[in-house]
Formats: structure tokens, C-alpha cells, sequence
């Protein structure tokens, strides 16, 4: 079952020693961002081809970003289809910006107030998100990192394992309406 | 300068020391002078020459690093664990790991030019002689502006070529031994060896484009050159087809003039895929270029060819297995790529035809060009008649095995694209071909969908079938490669260049390694040609952009000039033309601003990098030889945006555009040390998306030289192309705007709106007579 759960997105982008421990189920996942101090959803260019219980994954991550538990951000362009969908506050950097920043220890931030401890990933593009939480895995040892996407990636701190569609859909919503829910 | 030997040879010689019959000295080699321009401060350099250059724009482009493997398996200590903090049992870290591989690529890369140049060197100087002349451009006094900059010589003939390639091979080997365990330890040292690699490369190209271009008659320099075919429609199949794959044109060559002298173009097609495609059609525009890398297998299982001629770099190297398959043979020709093919080089032509016809060896290895071209030409047309029993899978069969599918999803794990493969070979089991034909124009060709299914469906031959009516019959024009841009066209454009008002350079070079197609990058391509930028072009790329076309049928080559002005579009040809894209850089430099060229690397790159607008695209690069081309443009300060494959590279050379202080540079007026802000942002960037990209890449043009008309122009397709992709204004306007003279007329308020809200100070951004070097400083206040 584990073995399952950690099938690749791509056959041979296969990890070092060190693996992101599956998060066993959504409920970890919300925990871990609630009890997080500063954390940030990075949303990938791909996201509007993910299909989630509340539409794609923009509409997921509109929905986070309206429960104030977490900054969003949107890379590649994707952040014109936020704005085309009315969401106000999403931020927008590029996936190499971003990554850079995000290793740099006194990076303080989009809203300048700190930099962040936690940060989840969904709708990367699974080889650049694998590159990228590679960077992070290996020159931001204090970050944690979460992968929210539908299959593992094994370079994040924590990861959901590799699951079928309609499973993933289900546990995105438990940890959006965890988030809702508050403490 | 340009070396002789020197020989003298007296039949008799009386002195005091005796007498002497039959005396002959020989004095390797003498230098003749007769350049009239000063020797620069470093010609011919060596590894750690240009350290503190290098240093200067690594301090502002900072790898991140993104480690494809977080081990190290390249000594029997190993394999060692780097993650993190940790050391491996030499002592090297996970950022000196990652750098001592882009160096091994840019090693790779740039001793693949080398050979090739190399190859092709020997085989010319025996054909035409050492003292061929060159000539490589009409109206073009530097011919060579890259072994002028780096060597410090002007080549006049073939045999100054060698002294430019000995000069590269010895430089790498000296790199290539300090990623040896126990070397180099520092990762920033490491970066600089790659950026030497890249510029041995740039001359290793010229020298292999140049030399080709000189004796084989080549297009010079010419705007216009004739249009030729490209794609599956291109080639007439009544006619025996030869298939020639890699980038070594010889060859080829030896193939055309056997067709030429024989009378044969009636009887035989030949067409080529990736470069050698390219400097066929340069030597003959009645050569076919069926497609770049990425059409390989598509081609192969089409069933057309009935020869395949391999000569070097970025074959298939299961190509044999392939051509079984087909029942065609396989003639390779070069020690580069043997394929355990038995040498047949000596061996009679007729001998050797007559056992590839009757199947007797699945191939030949011919080195001899000239054999080569007779073997070649007499086996297709006897191998073309008897392969008319081959036939393609017909969508029953196709269906029939597409309902054996497992549902393993293995195909769409294989895919560098995760393509929804599995999906469409669902669908063709009921009878529904469509998708497949989808993935057609987004697959890359790579093959690996089949080499995962445990089934053993041909993937690629079941793509073609569910795309072939549409592909069958296509064809696109292409304008043949032109080679160099020449002095003249440097002269007139040279000013609106350096001053902005030609909003800047695109490179559109490389690989076929697309996120989602070719299309994309004709679609990069026009973009910038609609906005009056110059437009380049080679190797696979100058393909791409060829196959896709508007309402009236017309794609960007019968759309846009020739010519190296504002909104033209060039095919310079193959890979080592990407000499002549970074040479017409340098010599705006000699030529325009009258920069000494001559061994004098660092002021010439100190030049480019802060005037002159050029910006690299590898949409889809692949290949060492890409990153050793791009670490080429990088050590001249030109930045280089790829497509996401490319963050496989292993790190990208970032700048902050935040930290002042990474911005500064000396005003060489004044001597005064000034802040010009972050432009070119970045030296190394990959891209995640298209609109991303075309984003970036208008922003790179921008250097602190820009007049501020020019500035005015490249802000105003900055903040058009944001508003356009990102829906929005940029939020960092605020870096580039330096007074109130740079804003674009028609967009003056809403820039300034933006600005106030951030509190912009004019002139807070200086214009100065912008160098990073302090010895460029005239006078000091």
C-alpha cells in the first residue's frame, strides 16, 4: 500500500536518501498549516487542468486564500486567471523567483513582515515542482515543505501519496474545510 | 597574426664548423604579421584568466541550485550522500556537485563542436588544402569575430583554423581534469570553468561553421536565401528515399554530388532531420528537411525511408533496432558513433552495396565521405523497390492491440510531458483515433512511453496514425540557413541596438524538447517579430517555427524579411551557426562602437552585457551541447531563458532585483560608482510558461546603456506584454523607470500612478557610461 502511495509522477525522478513522508491523511496536512507561524500556497501553471471538488485547483486555492490561514501565491502567468476570477490578495511570483527567494533565510516575504515557514505546493508542473523542493530539501533545511499535488514528490518535507482522482478531490476538501473551521 | 611553418633546405653548406649536404631545417611554426591591430590583454586564455569577470557576474547572478540526484557516484568511495550539509567522502558539497556537472555538460557540449569542427577540418584541409582561403560573409571584413576575440588571431585560411582548435581541445582538457575527485572544490570556481567551457565552444562552432561555409559553398551572409521544404509532405515518395540524421555534413555532401554527377535527383529524395537537415539545404536546396530531432522514431515508422546515413550527435542510438524494423539499412560515418556496425571503409562499394541490399549486414560503417555518397545512392535505389511490402499499422490492428492495454498508466509516467496517453490508446481500442492524434503535436519523440509498456504497443507509430491525414501531405517553406550576420547590416543597426531604439535581439536556438509542442516556439518568435525586435534562429528551433501557419496558410518565413534589421527573421542554420548569432553581438561591439577586438574578451563581454539587448531562448533545450552554447552567451553577458526542461540543467543564474547593491557599476566617465538597476535581471531562467516567458524575455532586453527613448520603447512591450499574459501592470517598474523622459508617451500616467504608490525617485537609477570594469574608467571626479 505504501510502496502505492509513493508511486512516482514520473517514473525516474527517483529522490536521494532522504524522502517526504507521506502525510497519512488530510486532516496532518491542516494541522501542520494551522499550527504554522507564516505559511504560503505556491500555485503551479498547471492548476487550472487539476479538477477539484470546488472546480480546478484555482478555485481550491481561492478558497484557502479566503480562509486568511494562508498567503497564496501564483506562478508562471496563472495569476491572470485569478484575477479573471475575481480573487483579490493572490500574489504572483515566477517558480524560479520564488524558489530563490524562498531558500534565501532573510527573505522577509511578499508582505514583508517575515519570511515563511511553511509552504505547500499544488498544480506544478510535477518535474519543475521536483526540482524546485529539491532546491528547498537541500539549501532551506529550516523550511518545511508539504506537496499537495495528486502524486508524491519525494523531495518535499511531507507529501500526499499518489492517489485516484476522486480520492484526491475528497482530500483536498477535508483540509480546505479544516482550514475554514479554524482552530 | 598568422602562423607559418617554416622549412629551409640547403643542398650544401660550408662553414667553419664543417661542411653540410643535404641540410634541412624545419621550424614548427612562425608567426606572420600582418594584423595591424593591437594584440588585447588576453588572447588565447587560459582556464583561470577571466576568474574575477566571471566572479563579478556570478556575484550578481547567484545559482540556485536544484539537484537532479542528491548523490554523488563518480569514484569507488562512493556513492556519496550530499544532501543537505553534507560532505562526500572527497569533501565536495551538494553545491560544488551540481556545478562540477554543468561544467561536465558544458565539457560535453563543447568538445561535441570541437570533434565535429575538428573532423571536418581534417577532412577539408585534404580536400582543398591548408591554404584554402576563407571567406564567410559577403560585405564582412571580420570574418571570425570570436577567434579574434579569444585567440587574438585573424584567420585567413584553413590552417588558421588549427590553431583555434588546438587552442579549444587543449583548453579542454584542462577542464575536464579539474572535475577529477579530489579537484576544484569551490562551486563558484566550478561556475567559471563552465562559462570557459562555453566560450571554447562559441569558437569551436565558428571555426566548424566557417570552415564549411568557405569550401562548401554555403550561403555568405545573404538575407534572401532560397525557401526550402520542410516536413513529412516535403518528400516525394515515388522516389527512393535517403534518411540522413545527426549534424556532420560531410557526408551528405559526398551523397548530393553522387546524385548530382549521376544525374539523380529524379530517382532519389533526400531529406534530413535536426542540423545535418539544415547544411543540407544550405549546400543544395533541393535537400529535404524533414523535421528536427524529436521526428526521428515519427519518421522512421512513417515507412519512407529506405536508407538511413548516421553521421554524429543526438542520434538515436538504438537507430539498428529501428531500422530492422523497417528493413532498411543503416550506413554510419563517423568513429563518433559506430553502432558495432562492421568497417567497411576499404572495403570494394559494389562488394558493399550488394550485402547491405541482400540483408547480409543490417549496416555499414563507411568513414570515407566519398564512399559514402556511392553506397549510399546505389543501395537506395536497389533497397527502395524491394521494401514496398512494408506496410504501417492500419487502425484495426491499431485498435486491436490498443485493447490489450493494461491501464498501468506506466506510458503517461514515462512521458517527459506526462501526455494522456494511456487515455487516448483507450480511446483508439473504440475506434476513436482522435486522441491519439492530439498527442502527436505534443510529443517529443523521446519513445519512452514504449519502452515502459509492458505491453510493447509502438506508441509513436500509433500517434502518427491517428495525425496522418493531416501530416502526410504537409509541408512548410523555409528559408535555407544564411550563416553569418554580415558588417554592413552591423553598421545599420548598430546604433538602434545599442541606444534601445530596436527593442532588442531574440535567439530563438536549440533543441525540440517543447513542455507542449513546437508551435510555441513560432508563437514566441512572432510575437517578438510583430513588436520590431530582431529575430534569430537555428538548429531545431529555426525548424519549429516553420510548421505552424496563419489563416492564409503563411507561416513566419514568408512572413517576415530576412535581413538583420527591425522585425526581420533569420535562419542562421544549424548548431554551430550559433557562433554567428553571439559574433554578431561582438562585432556590434568592434564595429559600431569600435571596441578593440583583438584578444580583448572582457571589454567586449563588459560591452555586451550593458548594451546591447540580445536575449538567448532554448524553449526546448536538451542537449550538453545547449548548455555549453548558453554558458557561451553567458560569459559575454548575454541571459539565456529556457523552457521548464531546462531546470533540469540543475540551476538557473538568478538575479535579485531587490538588492541595491547587486546593481551597481562604475559610470566610466566619472569613475564613479553608480546604481543602474537590475537590468538584465537574470543570466539563466527557466521558464514555467510561454506567457511567462515572452514576459521575461522583452524585460531581459533592457541594459543600463538604453537611451531613454530607448528604454521608453522596451518599457512600453514590457508593460504591453504583462498586461497582456499577467492581466495587470508589473509591480516593479520601479527598477527600470529612471526618469520621466524613459515613459512611453501613451502609458505616462497609469506608469506613474504605479510608481507613486511606491514611492519612485527620478533619477534615483543612473545613465551612465555604464562597465563593471574599473580599468575602463577614463577619468575620475
Amino acid at each position: 500500500m505504501m510502496a502505492a502511495r509513493e508511486r512516482l509522477g514520473q517514473t525516474a525522478e527517483i529522490a536521494g536518501p532522504k524522502k517526504a513522508f507521506i502525510i497519512p491523511k488530510p486532516e496532518v496536512a491542516a494541522s501542520m498549516i494551522k499550527r504554522s507561524n507564516n505559511p504560503l500556497l505556491v500555485v503551479g501553471s498547471k492548476a487550472a487542468e487539476l479538477e477539484t471538488g470546488d472546480g480546478d485547483a484555482i478555485d481550491f486555492a481561492i478558497r484557502v486564500s479566503n480562509t486568511g490561514k494562508m498567503s497564496v501565491v501564483a506562478t508562471g502567468h496563472l495569476v491572470a486567471e485569478f484575477r479573471k476570477r475575481g480573487a483579490e490578495g493572490i500574489y504572483s511570483m515566477q517558480m524560479m523567483n520564488l524558489g530563490d527567494r524562498l531558500r534565501d533565510p532573510d527573505w522577509m516575504g511578499f508582505d514583508c513582515k517575515g519570511g515563511y515557514d511553511l509552504v505547500a505546493f499544488i498544480g506544478s508542473i510535477y518535474y519543475m515542482g521536483w526540482l524546485v523542493l529539491s532546491g528547498l530539501k537541500n539549501f532551506a533545511p529550516e523550511l518545511r515543505t508539504i506537496s499537495l499535488e495528486r502524486s508524491y514528490q519525494p523531495n518535499a518535507s511531507w507529501s500526499l501519496g499518489s492517489m485516484q482522482k476522486k480520492d484526491w478531490k475528497e482530500v483536498l476538501d477535508v483540509i480546505v474545510k479544516s482550514l475554514e473551521e479554524g482552530e | 597574426m598568422t602562423k607559418r611553418d617554416l622549412k629551409v633546405k640547403i643542398d650544401e653548406l660550408s662553414s667553419a664548423v664543417g661542411t653540410f649536404k643535404g641540410l634541412q631545417i624545419e621550424v614548427g611554426r612562425i608567426y606572420d604579421e600582418t594584423w595591424e591591430e593591437t594584440m588585447g590583454p588576453t588572447p588565447f586564455p587560459s582556464v583561470g584568466t577571466f576568474r574575477d569577470w566571471d566572479r563579478k557576474l556570478l556575484d550578481r547572478y547567484k545559482p540556485f541550485y536544484m539537484p537532479f540526484c542528491d548523490l554523488c557516484c563518480l569514484c569507488t568511495f562512493g556513492k556519496c550522500d550530499l544532501t543537505g550539509d553534507k560532505r562526500g567522502a572527497c569533501g565536495l558539497t551538494m553545491a560544488g556537485q551540481q556545478s562540477r556537472i554543468v561544467l561536465l555538460a558544458c565539457c560535453i557540449g563543447a568538445s561535441t563542436h570541437c570533434a565535429h569542427a575538428r573532423h571536418m577540418l581534417d577532412h577539408l584541409i585534404e580536400e582543398f588544402g591548408r591554404d584554402a582561403p576563407i571567406e564567410v560573409a559577403i560585405n564582412t571584413n571580420v570574418e571570425a569575430p570570436h577567434i579574434r576575440l579569444v585567440c587574438g588571431i585573424r584567420p585567413t585560411t584553413l590552417r588558421d583554423l588549427e590553431d583555434a582548435l588546438d587552442y579549444v581541445e587543449t583548453q579542454l582538457v584542462q577542464l575536464v581534469a579539474t572535475a577529477h575527485t579530489g579537484q576544484e572544490g569551490d562551486n563558484i570556481d566550478f561556475e567559471s570553468k563552465a562559462f570557459h567551457a562555453g566560450m571554447l565552444d562559441h569558437v569551436a562552432m565558428e571555426v566548424a561553421d566557417i570552415e564549411q561555409i568557405a569550401t562548401l559553398g554555403m550561403p555568405k551572409g545573404i538575407a534572401e536565401t532560397p525557401m526550402t521544404e520542410i516536413g513529412f509532405g516535403s518528400i516525394d515518395t515515388s522516389k527512393a528515399v535517403i534518411m540522413c540524421i545527426g549534424h556532420n555534413v560531410l557526408p551528405s555532401v559526398d551523397i548530393i554530388d553522387y546524385m548530382m554527377e549521376n544525374d539523380l535527383f529524379g530517382e532519389i529524395e533526400i531529406g534530413g532531420l535536426c542540423c545535418t537537415a539544415h547544411d543540407n539545404s544550405r549546400y543544395d536546396k533541393r535537400a529535404k528537411v524533414i523535421g528536427p530531432i524529436s521526428w526521428q522514431l515519427r519518421f522512421l515508422r512513417s515507412g519512407i525511408p529506405d536508407l538511413i546515413v548516421v553521421d554524429e550527435q543526438c542520434l538515436r542510438t538504438d537507430i539498428l533496432i529501428e531500422a530492422e524494423k523497417l528493413g532498411v539499412p543503416v550506413i554510419a560515418t563517423s568513429e563518433k558513433s559506430m553502432l558495432g556496425l562492421p568497417d567497411r571503409t576499404h572495403d570494394n562499394p559494389d562488394t558493399i552495396v550488394s550485402d547491405l541490399v541482400e540483408g547480409r549486414t543490417p549496416g555499414a560503417l563507411i568513414i570515407e565521405p566519398r564512399k559514402v555518397g556511392e553506397v549510399a545512392v546505389k543501395t537506395v535505389l536497389q533497397v527502395a523497390p524491394k521494401k514496398k511490402d512494408y506496410k504501417v499499422l492500419d487502425y484495426d490492428e491499431i485498435s486491436s492491440l490498443a485493447e490489450k492495454c493494461r491501464n498501468c498508466m506506466e506510458c503517461v509516467h514515462a512521458c517527459p510531458n506526462n501526455l494522456p496517453i494511456m487515455e487516448a490508446v483507450q480511446a483508439a481500442a473504440k475506434g476513436d483515433f482522435e486522441p491519439l492524434g492530439e498527442i502527436y503535436p505534443l510529443c517529443v519523440g523521446c519513445g519512452r512511453c514504449e519502452s515502459a509498456c509492458p505491453e510493447d504497443f509502438p506508441l509513436i507509430t500509433f500517434f502518427n496514425k491517428g495525425a496522418e491525414k493531416r501530416i502526410l501531405d504537409e509541408k512548410f517553406s523555409m528559408r535555407v540557413g544564411r550563416g553569418a550576420v554580415t558588417d554592413v547590416e552591423i553598421r545599420e543597426v548598430g546604433r538602434g541596438i545599442v541606444f534601445g531604439e530596436i527593442p532588442g535581439v531574440v535567439a530563438l536556438v536549440g533543441c525540440a524538447n517543447y513542455p507542449a509542442g513546437g508551435g510555441d516556439v513560432a508563437r514566441i518568435a512572432e510575437e517578438f517579430l510583430n513588436r520590431r525586435f530582431i529575430v534569430v534562429a537555428t538548429g531545431c528551433a529555426a525548424m519549429d517555427m516553420a510548421m505552424t501557419c496563419d489563416k492564409e496558410g503563411l507561416n513566419i518565413y514568408e512572413k517576415y524579411p530576412g535581413n538583420f534589421d527591425a522585425g526581420g527573421l533569420l535562419n542562421i542554420g544549424s548548431c554551430v551557426s550559433n557562433a554567428h548569432i553571439t559574433g554578431a553581438a561582438v562585432k556590434i561591439a568592434n564595429i559600431f562602437a569600435k571596441r578593440p577586438l583583438r584578444g580583448n574578451y572582457e571589454e567586449i563581454a563588459d560591452y555586451i552585457y550593458n548594451r546591447v539587448g540580445a536575449v538567448g531562448v532554448a524553449w526546448g533545450a536538451m542537449s550538453q551541447k545547449a548548455a555549453s552554447i548558453a554558458s557561451g552567451c553567458w560569459r559575454l553577458g548575454i541571459p539565456v531563458v529556457v523552457g521548464p526542461h531546462g531546470s533540469k540543467y540543475r540551476r538557473n543564474l538568478l538575479g535579485r532585483k531587490e538588492n541595491e547593491e547587486d546593481w551597481m557599476v562604475y559610470d566610466a566617465r566619472t569613475g564613479n560608482r553608480v546604481y543602474t538597476g537590475p537590468a538584465p535581471e537574470h543570466l539563466f531562467y527557466a521558464a514555467e510558461t510561454t506567457e511567462e516567458a515572452i514576459v521575461m524575455i522583452a524585460k531581459l532586453a533592457m541594459r543600463p546603456n538604453d537611451t531613454t527613448k530607448g528604454r521608453a520603447v522596451k518599457l512600453s512591450h514590457y508593460i504591453d506584454l504583462h498586461k497582456k499574459y499577467y492581466g495587470s501592470m508589473p509591480n516593479d517598474l520601479h527598477y527600470y523607470v529612471r526618469r520621466k523622459a524613459d515613459l512611453p508617451f501613451t502609458m505616462r500616467e497609469e506608469i506613474m500612478e504605479e510608481l507613486e504608490k511606491v514611492g519612485w525617485e527620478e533619477d534615483k537609477i543612473a545613465i551612465p557610461d555604464p562597465t563593471l570594469l574599473e580599468r575602463m574608467v577614463r577619468r575620475r571626479e
